[in-house]
């Protein structure tokens, strides 16, 4: 077995450990926080539930410290949910706020970080939350009791109010808030929740909580900050990785109105001025010149080859179950392949920013990031100040989608403000961006099967090779060699075979970091299974649903799906000439997932994919309308980069620099896209990434379906 | 030199190059934060504002261009009719993802509906492919358009 974020969810073990602690808010109300023994962090526990996830304060409001970023996948909504359930309170009293970093308080409880992604946010809140939410109104509810000398059992709550046993006498949460303080919080495993067909919020679809602002313009996202005084820095980092900046004409910068200072550091220049405008026309007036240091012979044909050359040699194994090698020297017929993805860039819609205050003696920021600790935590070292002199005020994200997973735009910003007097916004050019990503690996995979004399496979091996993205970002989940994200999705398909191997080659290409992007190893992995499986049906000459169900037997969940998907779709209805449906099925982040994609391809090979039909099994559907959401919006994000997603490398340069060199699909180029859920009453999986994963192999199967062309190379359309 | 500039009804004196794009006049010299910065080369329209009425690029959009046109931004929008009725449209199909081309995507659909109150498909389509949304919301923006319109999405 592989070492998956899925297998270490632990929120069992945090209720066995943590308990609840209340304390009074300042302004006379009811704070509850969970404490945690042993998490380092936890020391002073009185503050840890001073500062803890609810206030009810006097004013009827509930104030919800939400540990996770929300950056378009709506987790200020269904986090809030699942306290409002157990609460017994209306969803729109909740005030959602942003966590200010601390892993004692916040951290989550699959990722052990407070760190928003690889979609375990409703996962990992999912019992912490509502246990938070029901602890909370016990401890309402026998105020409320002691106040009226009844029995709490006999007592109701709901909206916030809560009845006396003869229903004459009632108190809302914010009179007897003060009074529940002073009540001891109830052990977590004496909390009764309610059971699924109890819920009367979870599994509604209530409006995001946090959507008025994003229409009036008044939500304020990182880059939007506002400090008094602040000055602006437009900056250039040299363009090859490791390279430094050889001449700047300051004087030429300084000349432009408004500019104030040139600052050149080690890997970039800035030029700091009274606003963006003339920071950047100043940039372009210090017309750089760089040296660009050993980086710059390097080619994407260079990483490639490097890349198919690591394939060629046994890896380290990720599962091995039965024997390969035996069943492939006994099969009837043998089939090889070799696959091939991209790097990639985010592209989230806000460019990289980050305003600093460095002081002698704090640092104050405001960014918008997914990794508030891991940030504090390099500004401290970057600074030599103490991290509670690192003072993070988080922001909503416009997009993260695993970019804001790296303190790197941060630190930059920090080296800047060293030589700034007072507080500095840096903006990163859109070209900027999209050259100093932190990209997607470029994988290079080889993939083989064995079938019988029906077609039927009886051996599996997959070998993954590219960088570890995991062995850089955190190098002690990093076992014996072995990425287990880039295993991901690989190592467990969803598909029964007797024999099967996966192996993992890490080539880490010179001065290109791979990070973390929406899909993280299924992305990559389940466009190589999923068309793998294609080819061994199309080889089998059976239809590619049959195909897979006669795979899936031990499996109902993924059959579920899949069978849903293709009804809805109406697999098997035949389709005009140029025309043709693909599928594709996977298991990731604990959800299960099946797509039809109905595909158009005119003569010149042109593709237009016309319509998506997805199947979601994610376990309990707390919020439908975000999870139809997310499979839209990862959809579209997968698609683009199926599409025409790609990152080449010349002469140690990103040659793609804004939107029109990475397009991203507009609005006339989108398929509707359908959103069919599966009732379920399991616990929920996790949906901002999943959907990205699954539609690049339903589109080249369907590809494949319409004119025999079998993409093996990502982008469909070559760049 | 000193430009004066109309905006949501008042007008702003502002020294600064004349070349200076109106999008960081708003957003660094004004604090109008709601215009957003996505792209630099009016790929995008994150920076989409409104000049005479019209879906205008701030970003490539130079102060001393402007002249005594009428800027209206996000910020007030929501005061002219079909304004209030995207935005209401917005709320009600739950648009937003991470939001941050929302304000774009409202006022290139303003635009749209000021100058056509029923557009088709291809309408929308020529009005709003010049918005980028990396969050995808697409399917929802062309719902709203309608709903905004009166139509059946």
């Amino acid at each position: 077995m592989t070492l998956t974020f899925a297998h270490r969810v632990d929120s069992a073990a945090l209720s066995r450990r943590a308990f609840l602690k209340a304390s009074a808010t300042a302004a006379g109300g009811l704070a509850l926080g969970f404490v945690v023994p042993g998490r380092s962090e936890a020391a002073g526990t009185e503050s840890a539930a001073l500062n803890g996830f609810v206030r009810i304060e006097p004013d009827g409001r509930i104030h919800l410290t939400i540990p996770m970023v929300e950056m378009g996948q709506g987790t200020y909504t269904s986090l809030a949910m699942l306290l409002a359930e157990e609460l017994e309170v209306k969803l729109d009293s909740i005030v959602p706020e942003h966590a200010p970093p601390n892993n004692a308080l916040y951290a989550n409880p699959i990722l052990h970080e407070q760190s928003t992604g690889l979609s375990a946010s409703t996962r990992g809140f999912w019992l912490p939350l509502r246990q938070a939410g029901a602890g909370a109104r016990i401890m309402l509810v026998t105020a409320a009791a002691q106040r009226w000398k009844v029995d709490p059992a006999q007592c109701t709550a709901k909206d916030g109010v809560i009845r006396d046993p003869s229903g004459q006498r009632s108190l809302a949460y914010r009179e007897v808030a003060l009074a529940a303080a002073q009540i001891k919080p109830p052990a977590l495993d004496q909390i009764k929740l309610k059971a699924p067909g109890q819920f009367t919020l979870i599994g509604t679809s209530p409006k995001r909580l946090e959507a008025a602002g994003k229409v009036s313009g008044r939500t304020q996202f990182g880059i939007d900050a506002i400090v008094p005084g602040m000055k602006f820095a437009a900056i250039a980092i040299s363009p090859v990785g490791g390279g430094k900046p050889k001449q700047v004409n300051q004087a030429a910068a300084l000349a432009v109105k408004g500019v104030r200072q040139v600052v050149a550091i080690d890997e970039a220049v800035a030029v700091v001025a009274d606003h963006t405008g003339a920071a950047k026309k100043g940039l372009e007036a210090a017309a750089i010149q760089w040296d660009d240091g050993p980086n710059a012979q390097i080619n994407s044909q260079g990483i490639v080859a490097q890349l198919k050359a690591g394939s060629e040699t046994p890896g380290v194994i990720a599962r091995n179950d039965g024997n390969v090698e035996q069943a492939f020297a006994k099969a009837a017929r043998r089939f090889d392949a070799v696959y091939e993805l991209p790097f990639l860039a985010h592209a989230a819609m806000e460019p990289m920013n980050c305003t600093v205050h460095l002081r002698k003696d704090t640092c104050e920021i405001w960014v918008g990031t997914q990794v508030p600790t891991t940030t504090q935590s390099r500004v401290a070292a970057l600074t030599g100040l103490p991290k509670d002199a690192v003072i993070l005020h988080n922001q909503f994200l416009g997009g993260g989608f695993g970019r804001r997973l790296e303190p790197d735009g941060t630190l930059l910003a920090v080296k800047i403000a060293k030589h700034v007097d007072g507080p500095v916004k840096v903006i990163w050019s859109r070209e900027e961006d999209i050259q100093h990503d932190i990209y997607r690996p470029y994988y290079y995979d080889r993939i083989s099967a064995a079938v019988d004399i029906s077609g039927n496979p009886v051996a599996w091996h997959h070998r993954v090779c590219g960088s570890s993205v995991v062995a850089r970002f955190a190098p002690p989940l990093f076992k014996n060699g072995l990425d287990f994200d880039a295993v991901e999705g690989a190592a467990e398909p969803p598909y029964a075979f007797p024999n099967i191997l996966v192996d993992y080659v890490r080539v880490d290409p010179a001065s290109i970091t791979t990070g973390f992007w929406r899909g993280v190893g299924p992305v990559h992995n389940v466009f190589i299974v999923e068309s793998f499986i294609d080819e061994l049906a199309f080889a089998a000459r059976q239809d590619p649903v049959d195909y897979r169900r006669r795979l899936l037997s031990n499996n109902p969940r993924a059959l579920a799906v899949l069978n849903l998907a293709a009804d809805k779709a109406g697999w098997g209805q035949t389709m005009p000439a140029g025309k043709a449906r693909g599928i594709s099925l996977q298991f990731a982040f604990g959800s299960y997932l099946s797509q039809v994609a109905e595909v158009a391809v005119d003569a010149n090979g042109k593709v237009k994919v016309e319509r998506i039909v997805c199947a979601v099994d994610c376990g309990i559907a707390v919020t439908p309308s975000m999870i139809e959401a997310q499979v839209q919006s990862g959809t579209i994000f997968g698609l683009t980069a199926a599409l025409r997603g790609a990152i080449t490398i010349k002469d140690g340069r990103v040659q793609q620099s804004n939107f029109d060199s990475y397009p991203p699909m507009r609005i006339d180029e989108v398929p509707r896209i359908e959103t069919h859920i599966v009732p379920s009453t399991e616990n929920p999986g996790g949906l901002g990434e999943a959907a990205t994963a699954i539609v690049a192999p339903a589109v080249t199967n369907a590809i494949f379906a319409a004119t025999g062309r079998r993409i093996r190379k990502l982008p469909i359309e070559e760049v | 030199m000193a430009y004066v500039l109309k905006i949501n009804g008042a007008s702003h004196t502002v020294d600064a190059d004349g070349d200076t794009p109106l999008l960081w006049v708003l957003r660094d010299v004004l604090q109008m934060t709601g215009t957003k910065f996505g792209c630099g080369m009016a790929l995008c329209g994150a920076c989409t504002v409104h000049l005479d009425g019209a879906a205008t690029r701030a970003c490539i959009t130079t102060i001393d261009s402007v002249g005594d046109a009428a800027i209206t931004t996000i910020e007030a929008i929501g005061q002219s009719d079909a304004g209030r009725k995207v935005q209401q449209a917005w709320l009600d199909l739950d648009v937003v993802q991470c939001g941050y081309c929302q304000s774009g995507q409202i006022m290139s659909a303003t635009a749209l509906l000021m100058s056509n109150a029923h557009p088709s498909d291809s309408d929308i389509n020529d009005a709003m492919s010049g918005n980028v949304c990396r969050c995808g919301t697409y399917n929802r923006i062309r719902d709203a358009i309608k709903l905004a319109a009166g139509a059946k999405p």
